[in-house]
């Protein structure tokens, strides 16, 4: 498979995921959206890594060129959970205050 | 057409499709056990890209962990669809019409560049496996995940601040 392949899927995850944020109310459809998107730029971040790491074997076979794509994948996926415990939090505690999900009541930042 | 071109084709429709189905699913508990399918199928995508490592980690803290803590707090707080007032229908066009511009101008942007025609290595290739990956993030990248710590340790924290009642 050639890039340009797993270009245009993280594309279309991406907006996929622009879509869901942009057209939903529930704030934790939104979240997962956000996720959803993370999850693109990780897949495009490995396609990236195994390109760059193929057009260095030619050169060298013992080369490990591309590695740090994937360990920023790596670390991503690490900020990622801890987004999501700390925004989890934050959503159970607006929906003690409010008892609703929908965004269009928690736009005003005070209680 | 040979099998990793099968399964590119397969896992990328799956992928898609259970995108769309978490964006147009009108139960959250079905959007979340979607998303767990959209990365099941990137997952799939990582290992035949060789990068069993990811697709594993991919697999234990997406799937398996953080999705587990959205489910349990959708069935925590008992939402049912009936709470969610009538919406405004023109506001999802025009959420869907910017979305697509933004599909449409980066497929346009990106269409014709060089980079385009280059291989992607499939299949081969242990950049991914765990033994050279975990030399990398051991040695050159130890700072990083040292700090990552206290950054787990600071999210929990605050999420046990954030979640307690008052």
């Amino acid at each position: 498979m050639t890039i340009q392949h797993y270009i245009f899927l993280a594309v279309a995850l991406f907006s996929i995921g622009v879509i869901g944020v942009l057209t939903r109310r529930n704030i934790i459809i939104i979240f997962m959206c956000i996720e959803l998107m993370l999850n693109a730029v990780n897949l495009l971040l490995v396609a990236f890594s195994k390109m760059h790491h193929l057009a260095a074997a030619a050169v060298d076979a013992t080369t490990q060129a591309g590695i740090d794509g994937q360990l920023f994948v790596f670390f991503i996926m690490v900020v990622a959970a801890a987004e999501v415990s700390v925004g989890l939090a934050i959503i159970v505690m607006m929906y003690r205050n409010t008892h609703s999900v929908d965004v269009n009541f928690l736009n005003r930042l005070k209680h | 057409m040979s099998i990793t071109h099968l399964l590119f084709w397969f896992l990328t429709v799956l992928a898609l499709g259970s995108a769309l189905m978490v964006i147009f699913s009108k139960n959250p508990v079905h959007s979340i056990l979607w998303l767990i399918a959209t990365f099941f199928a990137i997952s799939g995508h990582y290992i035949l890209l060789n990068a069993q490592f990811l697709a594993i980690v991919n697999i234990i803290v997406y799937a398996g962990a953080i999705m587990v803590l959205f489910l349990f707090v959708v069935m925590l707080m008992n939402l049912n669809s009936a709470s969610i007032p009538l919406k405004n229908k023109w506001l999802g066009f025009a959420g869907v019409i910017s979305g697509g511009s933004l599909l449409l101008v980066l497929t346009a942007a990106l269409k014709d560049t060089e980079i385009m025609r280059n291989d992607v290595m499939m299949k081969t290739g242990d950049i991914g496996l765990i033994h050279n990956l975990g030399l990398v993030l051991f040695k050159d990248y130890v700072l990083p995940f040292e700090i990552s710590s206290v950054l787990f340790l600071s999210a929990m924290v605050g999420a046990v601040v954030i979640g307690k009642k008052d």
